[in-house]
């Protein structure tokens, strides 16, 4: 094998604005946006648990619109505004379907949740479910092995406000 | 008093977990941190002939790459290897010990580099060449090789002259495929290097203590010298009892390089580590014609590694469960090149019992008798194995409760006879059962004078809320509000803990809780009974009660000293206390929880498409801490039975001894749309005798019995009985 493949890719300066803040870093092409915020900017509530799209632990919203973070690389989102779990709380008052996740106790084991999270207020802002079945249809990327899922329906409906 | 215990508190844990604050084995910080990544074998069996790390050892920013070759010491006796849940017999694995092959997919070297995304890339230029030899991985096809595994239990009566002679038999086999836990969370360490060989690893597991005593011997460290913490655990089913490959390799690489280490494996190599074993259960029944049944056996043949001889009860529930004077019961096991099983969520039952009341559905339908009032007619109040009478049993209520809710009694018992449109509606049930296990733990208490404690414990929580039910525990046993109460889990320097599984942890954490908060009253009583005009000068410690913040006499809680007086009179701001709890042995009681479960499924007649439109679990569990967490907990174990009973198995590619799906989007398991109304019922089981508060435990009992009820509900909406799993659409178009 040629030598040359062997070697690492140059860095490129990327610019993201991570829950409203600036964050200028170098990274290699090939750093999806989860590595980036998990392990360049120490952002650990989203969660990696496949690497591979399949599972949704990794959603957070780039400009507004959810996304698989291991599916997206970093420096093609130069610019961009990305929402973490981290970043929807504002100070100590929990965003309402943070709220809602711990009253229906839509997660048990914590792994799933902050992408189930992020996932619901993308459908929010989607605007497209209007019940439960459509609630399970548009939240079915986002699995959770623990088996919340009628509470996590039940924690979107209290947000969504209706039944 | 009971302010919190019974009551639907939400978790304590809650804010952490919708926050992104609660951090998991992966995610700790460290100074200097580098990444590994592991190389996997591609054979199931045979040697490393040659491992070629040059080319890894070139690309910028790889630290050093490890094998069995050049790798720092490992113990090199079996002892040291075994941990605190590993099977007695065998020869617990050890990675990149020799050039031996045992399995597809085990870790044959470590890659440490500055970066994970380097590490990854460098893992792909390890030259690997192999020195193949025969294999088998087919349980099937080596049914033939099964041996018993121990000796089988002392049969009753003469079950094969029953059986010849029953009126009505039903004999059959149901095979469960291999399962694979996938909890959301990738087994990771992260091995921090604190100087000096010492260590705190923090690890994916669901023992602290277990993964503490195995490195210790593994490494030859000292117990001081390592610490294990977890404080949250992102899902493990079982897949984190024993201390999986990743520990040992991060502290390996952190040992080597005397820094600090994180190994976060892939979702496909995960399956590497353990698994449900796939079992073939062969249970045949015979009964007179009104029903009752004369002879039961069940033959369970299961996979098992070459090195490792793991067992699990899959047969003794029929043993147990149903009246019958004749029966019989053996488990098998064959031994493959594959990694060694281990537990799975409800391991033995979930398996076991699908086939026993797959089995007794089908008795059912031979004998024209609804497959409720068979149940009825086989009901025991007495565990049928050891003759012993239970300390509760309200299955005979959860049958009741669970068809009232569903409302069986409108069944039609003709299979194809109930429609909804162009589906075909199928209505089935069956019994769940479960043991009600609980082991010896210590707690230690810390109460401060302003009215706060902390309780901790080396327990884990993996998502089951034992946080929460040990707040609840405390806040009432010290009579303080839950807010004035933390709890700390999961380090190995905390009082013990066995692992977290079986379903035991909250009967054994609460009980330690009472414990250690009965030695804090012991103490304040002391101080308090001293005070000048004490309201409490000559009273027992029995007399007493901690409630609203004072030490009060049990029959007029106004004859009170406050914590806070108490504390000051003894010129002290803490009381620390630390208790273990162990149960008293009671050998004539047999302890279970059990459930009735009713399903509803739906399937396009055309397509083969099935849905699982309702299911009703009416469970029996003693009493239950918190109705809220408890309630999730069967509703989770419910998922997990849709799973078993429609989507999940590991196909393996038997040519090659290779998993073909090791991924979670072809290991299928539930998603939302997959899972409707789950209507969880629990029934009252005052328990007198099981343990002070009553308890019992929830983690296993809810998926037991799910999958049969499922398939038994397709067999009536279709009038097929599929008896190898899952249950997918291409069976029903067959």
């Amino acid at each position: 094998m040629a030598q040359a493949s062997h070697q690492m890719p140059e860095r490129i300066p990327v610019n993201l604005v991570v829950n409203g803040t600036n964050r200028d870093l170098d990274l290699a092409p090939w750093t999806t946006l989860l590595d980036a915020l998990r392990d360049h900017l120490g952002m650990t509530g989203t969660k990696k648990g496949c690497d591979h799209g399949q599972c949704g632990a990794c959603t957070v919203l780039v400009d507004g619109r959810r996304v698989n973070s291991c599916l997206t690389l970093a420096v093609m989102k130069d610019g961009a505004e990305i929402t973490t779990i981290e970043g929807l709380a504002e100070d100590a008052t929990l965003h309402p379907l943070q709220q809602a996740f711990i009253d229906h106790d839509a997660f048990q084991c914590g792994y799933c949740t902050p992408g189930q999270i992020c996932s619901a207020a993308g459908l929010l802002a989607e605007g497209h479910a209007k019940d439960a079945d459509e609630i399970r249809e548009l939240m079915s990327g986002n699995l959770c092995r623990c088996g919340a899922y009628p509470n996590i329906v039940a924690a979107i409906q209290q947000a969504m406000g209706r039944p | 008093m009971n302010a919190y215990v019974g009551t639907p508190t939400s978790r304590v844990d809650g804010r952490a977990k919708v926050t992104g604050a609660a951090k998991y084995a992966g995610e700790f910080p460290a100074d200097g941190l580098v990444h590994g990544f592991v190389v996997e074998a591609t054979i199931p069996r045979g040697r490393i002939a040659r491992l070629d790390t040059s080319a890894a050892l070139q690309v910028k920013g790889v630290l050093d790459v490890l094998t069995h070759a050049n790798r720092p010491p490992l113990a090199g006796n079996d002892e040291a290897w075994k941990d605190e849940v590993a099977p007695e017999k065998g020869s617990p694995f050890r990675p990149l010990y020799d050039d031996t092959i045992k399995f597809n997919g085990q870790p044959i070297a470590l890659v440490v580099a500055e970066e994970w995304e380097t590490a990854k890339f460098a893992a792909t230029l390890v030259r690997v060449e192999y020195e193949p030899h025969g294999f088998a991985t087919d349980l099937e096809g080596e049914r033939g090789s099964a041996v018993e595994f121990d000796k089988p239990h002392e049969p009753r009566g003469d079950a094969a002259g029953a059986l010849a002679r029953a009126a009505v038999r039903h004999e059959a086999d149901y095979v469960i495929p291999t399962e694979h836990h996938n909890p959301m969370e990738l087994f990771a360490t992260t091995a921090v290097w604190d100087g000096d060989g010492k260590l705190t690893v923090y690890d994916k597991t669901q023992g602290v203590q277990n993964v503490h005593k195995f490195l210790c011997g593994v490494f030859d460290k000292k117990p001081d010298d390592i610490r294990v913490v977890s404080p949250y655990v992102g899902g493990a089913f079982g897949s984190g009892l024993r201390p999986q490959y990743q520990v040992v390799l991060a502290t390996l690489g952190a040992l080597a390089l005397k820094r600090s280490v994180r190994l976060v494996l892939t979702r496909q190599q995960m399956y590497g580590l353990g698994y449900r074993p796939m079992t073939i259960e062969r249970v045949a029944l015979g009964a007179k014609t009104d029903g009752a049944l004369d002879a039961v056996t069940h033959e369970a043949i299961a996979v098992t590694s070459r090195y490792e001889d793991f067992a699990r009860n899959d047969t003794g529930w029929a043993e147990q469960l149903y009246s019958s004077p004749n029966s019989r019961f053996s488990h098998k096991l064959v031994q493959l090149d594959v990694s060694t099983p281990c537990d799975m969520r409800a391991p033995g039952a979930a398996s076991g019992v699908c086939a026993l009341e797959c089995a007794m559905d089908e008795l059912a339908v031979a004998l024209k008798l609804d497959p409720v009032e068979l149940r009825l007619k086989c009901y025991s109040d007495r565990d049928q194995s050891e003759n012993l009478p239970y300390t509760s049993k309200q299955l005979r209520e959860c049958y009741a409760r669970g068809a009232d809710a569903f409302g069986w009694s409108k069944r039609n018992p003709a299979p194809r006879s109930m429609r909804d449109g162009k589906e075909l509606v199928g209505w089935g049930m069956a019994t769940g059962v479960w043991e009600a296990l609980q082991m010896p733990v210590a707690v230690r208490i810390v109460l401060t004078s302003n009215g706060h404690a902390e309780v901790s414990c080396a327990a884990s929580d993996i998502g089951t809320g034992t946080y929460t039910i040990v707040a609840q525990v405390a806040a009432d046993a010290l009579g303080l509000p839950i807010e004035n109460i933390s709890v700390k889990l999961a380090d190995s320097s905390l009082p013990q803990a066995p692992v977290e599984g079986g379903s035991w942890m909250a009967a054994s954490s609460a009980h330690a809780v009472l414990a250690a908060a009965e030695e804090v009253r012991k103490e304040l009583l002391s101080l308090a009974s001293k005070m000048h005009r004490s309201p409490l000068a000559d009273a027992e410690l029995t007399d007493t009660v901690l409630v609203d913040g004072t030490i009060a006499r049990t029959n007029d809680n106004s004859r009170a000293v406050s914590i806070a007086d108490a504390m000051r009179h003894g010129n002290i701001e803490r009381i620390a206390k630390e208790k273990l709890n162990q149960f008293d042995e009671d050998k004539k009681h047999a302890r279970n929880t059990h459930s009735a479960v009713f399903a509803e499924v739906k399937v396009d007649e055309e397509l083969g498409v099935i849905r699982v439109s309702r299911i009703v679990s009416a469970v029996a569990a003693g009493r239950i801490l918190n109705t809220k967490t408890g309630r999730s907990q069967v509703m989770g174990g419910v998922v997990w039975g849709i799973g078993m009973a429609l989507h999940e198995g590991t196909v393996m590619d038997h040519r090659f001894g290779r998993i073909m799906n090791p991924n979670i989007a072809e290991y299928h398991i539930p998603v939302n749309a997959d899972v409707r109304d789950i209507d969880v019922i629990f029934v009252d089981e005052p328990d007198a005798h099981i343990n002070k508060l009553g308890i019992k435990g929830l983690g296993e009992i809810g998926v037991v019995g799910v999958p049969a009820a499922i398939a038994n509900a397709v067999y009536h909406a279709t009038g097929k009985r599929i008896r190898r799993f899952p249950i997918t659409l291409d069976k029903l178009l067959d």
